[in-house]
């Protein structure tokens, strides 16, 4: 599937070559009003114990009802994935004793996962794209939280996010480096945030990820792995993964074995460290929850949703590339995130004539609009060019109104000082001067004053710039650039 | 199949259920007894029987994406033997 | 026993509506009884003010002409059933001071209908035992003694205190659960009525739960008219429980005294034990003339895996209720005995909050499903309840209405007397009623006579899923032709 893996990848240690083998999984909170299995809110924060149902408190004699949009985002997700959808999954119980477990259990799906296998391309700068394999996605329940620093001896608990959904989505060992692993949590932050399946809020814990970390001799069979819990920034995924290879490395080149353990890494330290005491092997003892039915979905259910799916970063940066001639690379810009290809289709959306100037528009947005919300530290959703003012100004420099160099100006107007721009064009002139006769005047005149240049011009035709550059000077800018181009070559016989 | 004195701790264990030493060998007998009068379940030939799952066969209903619930904090840690501010309180968790 | 304590279900809503009595005059005889009956440790909990209040309440709604199908009728409630309000323990010192915020879907529903809860009815602890001596409120007496002996007998579990104060005319009717054998057993014992409806019949919602898959709701009353009457207040779909199956709730009391002339009655071989008491033989013989004589057609019918039905369900029961039981960990509510962290936490308070019975079984339950033993144990077991099923299935494919079974391989038994060296001993009393938990089914205990000491004895007729109208109807016959049975109030 993927091509053997490149040299820059690998890991030089003190004996030779080393490979990083990643696999990730991704706790993923699925965006619903409501909890998996009670109606209490899933909302962030709120004041301790608040978005508690009975349910969720595990209360004697309490029954979970399952959430019908909880799993109808789990099936967008598992299209979103290209995988499979199980018309028949199963929910377990993950049994095991924890104060923010209030059942004793998680429901999970353990053995009938409601989506099976697909895959996830991805692009990294520079470089192929490769594809990561999604093993399965499952819905479970979130855990409460513990907090351990209101007390010198009692740990405080809060079942706010007890019940909650989540989406656990398992990729197969298909990344081979840091940035892989960044790249793919990227883009399959960007599918969901396209599917409106979860929000991707790293911050409020909305995606975490457990990392699976083994190394090996290039080509050899995978080592032994260790489990990096609860990976909650991108950024420290990739120091996570490479503090954690160069461990291993370290380890196997002094001649020790790697053990199979689960490990957290210590953002502040920068390391990965051993987690819970080993004296503990678990055993979930999983078995079918006997509260609940199995999930029977129907093939018509299913395909209604993918009816309804959005149209997803690889299938629009496609679409971009086909019908406006985008480069690839500016097309991905536009598709990484959903807000970015939202307002770039709202531009063309507005644009007399999209098919001329779509390109036009895509570069006004990547170069100019983005270029200038980075600088500037701003969101597109607070952008103070909206899509309807930048597609004008776009149409202005495509219908010849205006040159692109007086374009800068006009956004710089729009910009700090807001509105129409073909109503700033107007209102404080502008335009480009078409009018033949005018800038045929002004060329005369310069090539009067300066003859001693149109001489020089006809041995050396480059210097024909020069008199562009005068023509355009005197005309404030407002010159055809064309124009003047081929008045020139005609006035000076070149 | 038979339990030993260590499984019938590490069982315990698993189950979160202190055991005292002396306890061990009794529970040892009574948890060999019921394995052994389980055994019998081994003469069963089940190839090709699926596990019952459900014993009503019927399609499991789901609730609509509606917040119904929740917003009685005083209520869920009512019958909660140590509080504070609405927290469940527990004995110190070391992760 | 008082006039109106004598009364059965039906006859008393008679009284209350042709106002021969009040509501109120009603409950206050049954409270009356409750508190002399106090030596038979029926009841954990009485609520009699709550009791009176509620007939009061009654009395105004039967007054205005809204009375419910159960207006003024006072019923006790298994400690199983969570009560609003008002502690509900079952029968466990892990829960000893809970008293739930919310209302079980079942006592809701008999609330709903204008009935009066007298109060808290003794169990075997989380419903896990046959005689009630399991519960942490100690065991429950049976009213019902040998002749000429004065032996405390049990009445059998786990809805001990539920039959005995039924059968001892504390309470008109009263709520059971059934996982095993919990509700046919115990009326059995104490030759009263007693319904375990198919499986999700009955929301579980607010029971306290055992063993998930298993469990389910159902009436004990002294009459088979009775019993009906409360199912169909009882039953019925609920939101909040996905296992209870949405379909309309027939009027059960109008089943019974129905023609069961040219119902199919089977009679399994496999049922006819080695070591059966000749009495229990001659009795199961007896039913099945009676339904003979009242027109029904009797068939031998095999169900070949009747014998592996209690070793899976001793799997399958410890299995669910190891994981149900494991919220009780002394944090949000019950019973908490420190530790020195909180494994130490959680070890104390379950060893100490859980009885002997309930730990073994979550023992086991553990065992079963732990790395390694899943698929000898509870995945097996889970196979052979698909083939106990499949045999009922194929009995009433064969046109078979009903089957009659015996309730119990015995009369009631002393306390103390079983399982003590053994526990096997003890859950070899459910040996004829599991195998309806297995497959779903409803199953209705009906008592038939008496045994050598004049202890009753009962029959139990399984019904086809949803059937409980045609168990009804056949449970009429045996009654009419058995009568009645009430003990020699002694207490
Ligand atoms: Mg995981
Ligand atoms: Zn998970």
């Amino acid at each position: 599937m993927n091509a053997p893996v490149q040299p820059s990848m690998l890991i030089k240690g003190a004996t030779g070559d080393w490979e990083v083998v990643i696999g990730l999984e991704i706790h993923a909170q699925v965006t619903s009003k409501s909890k998996l299995f009670s109606g209490a809110s899933t909302e962030f924060g709120g004041d301790p114990n608040a978005h508690v149902s009975l349910v969720d408190a595990a209360m004697p004699g309490m029954l979970p009802v399952i959430n019908e949009e909880c799993v109808a985002q789990a099936v967008r997700t598992g299209l979103g994935l290209k995988a499979q959808i199980n018309l028949r999954s199963v929910f377990d119980r993950k049994n095991y004793f924890y104060p923010d477990l209030p059942q004793g259990y998680q429901i999970s799906q353990y053995k009938s996962p409601i989506v099976g296998e697909g895959t996830v391309v991805v692009d990294l700068p520079d470089q192929d794209s490769f594809t990561v394999g999604i093993e399965r996605l499952h819905l479970e329940q979130d855990a409460g939280k513990l907090l351990h620093d209101q007390h010198p001896t009692m740990t405080f608990v809060d079942l706010n996010r007890s019940g909650v959904a989540l989406m656990e989505i398992v990729s197969k060992p298909d990344m081979r480096s840091a940035d892989q692993a960044r790249a793919y949590v990227t883009k399959l932050r960007t599918i969901l945030r396209y599917l409106g399946t979860c929000d991707g809020d790293m911050e409020k814990g909305s995606l975490r990820a457990d990392v699976n970390v083994s190394v090996r001799r290039p080509g050899a069979p995978f080592g032994t792995r260790c489990e990096i819990k609860n990976v909650n920034s991108i950024r420290f995924m990739g120091q996570a993964i490479d503090y954690e290879a160069r461990r291993q490395i370290g380890i196997l080149e002094d001649g020790g074995v790697i053990e199979q353990e689960t490990r957290q890494f210590d953002a502040v330290k920068g390391e990965t460290r051993a987690m819970r005491s080993k004296e503990e092997a678990h055993d979930y003892r999983y078995f079918p929850d006997p509260d609940l039915l199995p999930l029977e979905l129907t093939q018509a259910y299913v395909d209604a949703l993918k009816a309804h799916l959005p149209e997803l970063p690889d299938e629009k940066k496609a679409r971009f590339i086909r019908d406006f001639a985008l480069k690839s690379e500016d097309a991905g810009v536009l598709v990484s995130e959903r807000e970015s290809a939202d307002f770039y289709e709202a531009v063309l959306g507005q644009l007399a004539d999209k098919a001329r100037d779509g390109k036009l528009a895509a570069n006004w947005v990547i170069n100019e609009l983005f270029g200038r919300l980075n600088k500037e530290g701003g969101a597109i959703a607070t952008s103070p060019v909206s899509a309807t003012q930048l597609a004008a100004i776009v149409d202005l420099i495509g219908d010849g109104t205006i040159s692109g160099k007086i374009a800068k100006d006009l956004f710089e107007i729009v910009w700090t000082e807001g509105g129409d721009p073909r109503a700033v064009v107007e209102t404080r002139g502008m335009k480009q001067v078409t009018d033949l006769g005018a800038i045929e005047k002004v060329v005369d005149d310069i090539i009067a004053a300066n003859p001693d240049k149109a001489e020089q011009a006809k041995a050396k035709p480059a210097m024909v710039g020069w008199f562009i550059g005068q023509v355009m000077k005197s005309s404030g800018g407002k010159a055809n650039p064309q124009t003047v181009n081929d008045l020139l070559k005609t006035k000076l016989g070149l | 199949m038979s339990v030993d004195a260590a499984t019938v701790r590490r069982i315990a264990h698993l189950a979160r259920i202190a055991v005292k030493d002396e306890e061990v060998p009794h529970l040892q007998g009574e948890l060999n007894a019921i394995l052994a009068f389980v055994e019998q379940l081994s003469e069963v030939d089940v190839g090709g029987v699926e596990p019952m799952t459900s014993v009503t066969p019927m399609v499991m209903k789901k609730r609509h994406d509606v917040v119904n619930d929740g917003e009685i904090a005083d209520v869920v840690v009512a019958n909660a033997p140590a509080t504070e501010d609405h927290y469940f309180l527990v004995p110190k968790v070391v992760e | 026993m008082t006039d109106l304590t004598s009364l059965s279900l039906a006859e008393a809503r008679q009284g209350l509506k042709a106002k021969a009595f009040t509501a109120l005059e009603l409950t206050d005889a049954h409270i009356f009884a409750v508190e002399k009956a106090r030596a038979l440790n029926a009841f954990v909990l009485e609520t009699a003010e709550e009791a009176r209040m509620m007939a009061q309440a009654a009395d105004l709604r039967i007054a205005r002409g809204e009375g419910g199908p159960l207006a003024g009728i006072p019923l006790g409630i298994k400690d199983l059933f969570a009560t609003k309000g008002v502690r509900t323990t079952a029968c466990s010192r892990i829960l000893e001071n809970f008293v739930p915020p919310y209302e079980s879907t079942v006592t809701a529903r008999l609330w709903h209908d204008g009935a009066v809860m007298l109060g808290k009815l003794n169990n075997d602890e989380f419903a896990m035992g046959s005689s009630n001596e399991t519960s942490a409120f100690g065991p429950v007496v049976n009213p019902w003694r040998r002749e000429g002996s004065d032996a405390k007998l049990v009445p059998g579990g786990s809805s001990g205190g539920s039959a005995a104060a039924v059968a001892a005319h504390l309470c008109l009717g009263a709520t059971g659960t059934d996982t095993g054998g919990s509700i046919r057993q115990p009326a059995a014992f104490t030759g009263i009525v007693g319904m375990k409806p198919t499986y999700g019949r009955c929301s579980r919602w607010g029971i306290v739960a055992f063993a998930s898959s298993l469990d389910q709701a159902g009436p004990f009353a002294r009459t088979v008219r009775d019993t009906a009457i409360l199912l169909r207040s009882m039953a019925g779909h609920d939101a909040k429980d996905t296992t209870s199956v949405d379909r309309p709730v027939p009027d059960y009391e109008a089943a019974v005294g129905q023609s069961i002339k040219g119902m199919k009655i089977g009679i399994p071989k496999e049922y006819r034990i080695d070591g059966m008491p000749a009495e229990i033989e001659r009795l199961w013989r007896q039913g099945g003339e009676w339904l003979k004589a009242a027109g029904a057609e009797l068939v031998e019918v095999s169900l070949p895996h009747t014998k592996y039905a209690l070793p899976a369900y001793y799997i399958v029961a410890p299995a669910e209720a190891s994981s149900n039981l494991a919220r009780y960990d002394g944090v949000r509510y019950g019973a908490r005995v420190p530790g020195r962290d909180i494994i130490e936490m959680y070890e104390n308070t379950r060893a100490r909050g859980f009885g002997p019975e309930v730990r073994r079984r979550i023992m086991i339950g553990t065992y079963v499903l732990s790395a390694g033993y899943y698929d000898a144990y509870y995945l097996r077991a889970q196979k052979v309840r698909t083939l106990i099923k499949r045999d009922f299935e194929e009995c009433f494919a064969r046109g078979v209405n009903a089957i009659l079974t015996p309730a119990t391989p015995s009369a009631a038994f002393g306390i103390g007397e079983k399982g003590g060296a053994d526990p096997i001993e003890m859950y070899l009393n459910d040996i004829f009623t599991v195998t309806v938990n297995m497959a779903g089914l409803p199953g209705l205990a009906v008592p038939a006579g008496k045994d050598g000491q004049g202890l009753p004895l009962g029959l139990q007729l399984i019904g086809r899923p949803f059937d409980e109208e045609g168990l009804f109807s056949l449970g009429e016959v045996i009654e009419q032709a058995a009568g009645r049975f009430t003990p020699a109030q002694w207490w």
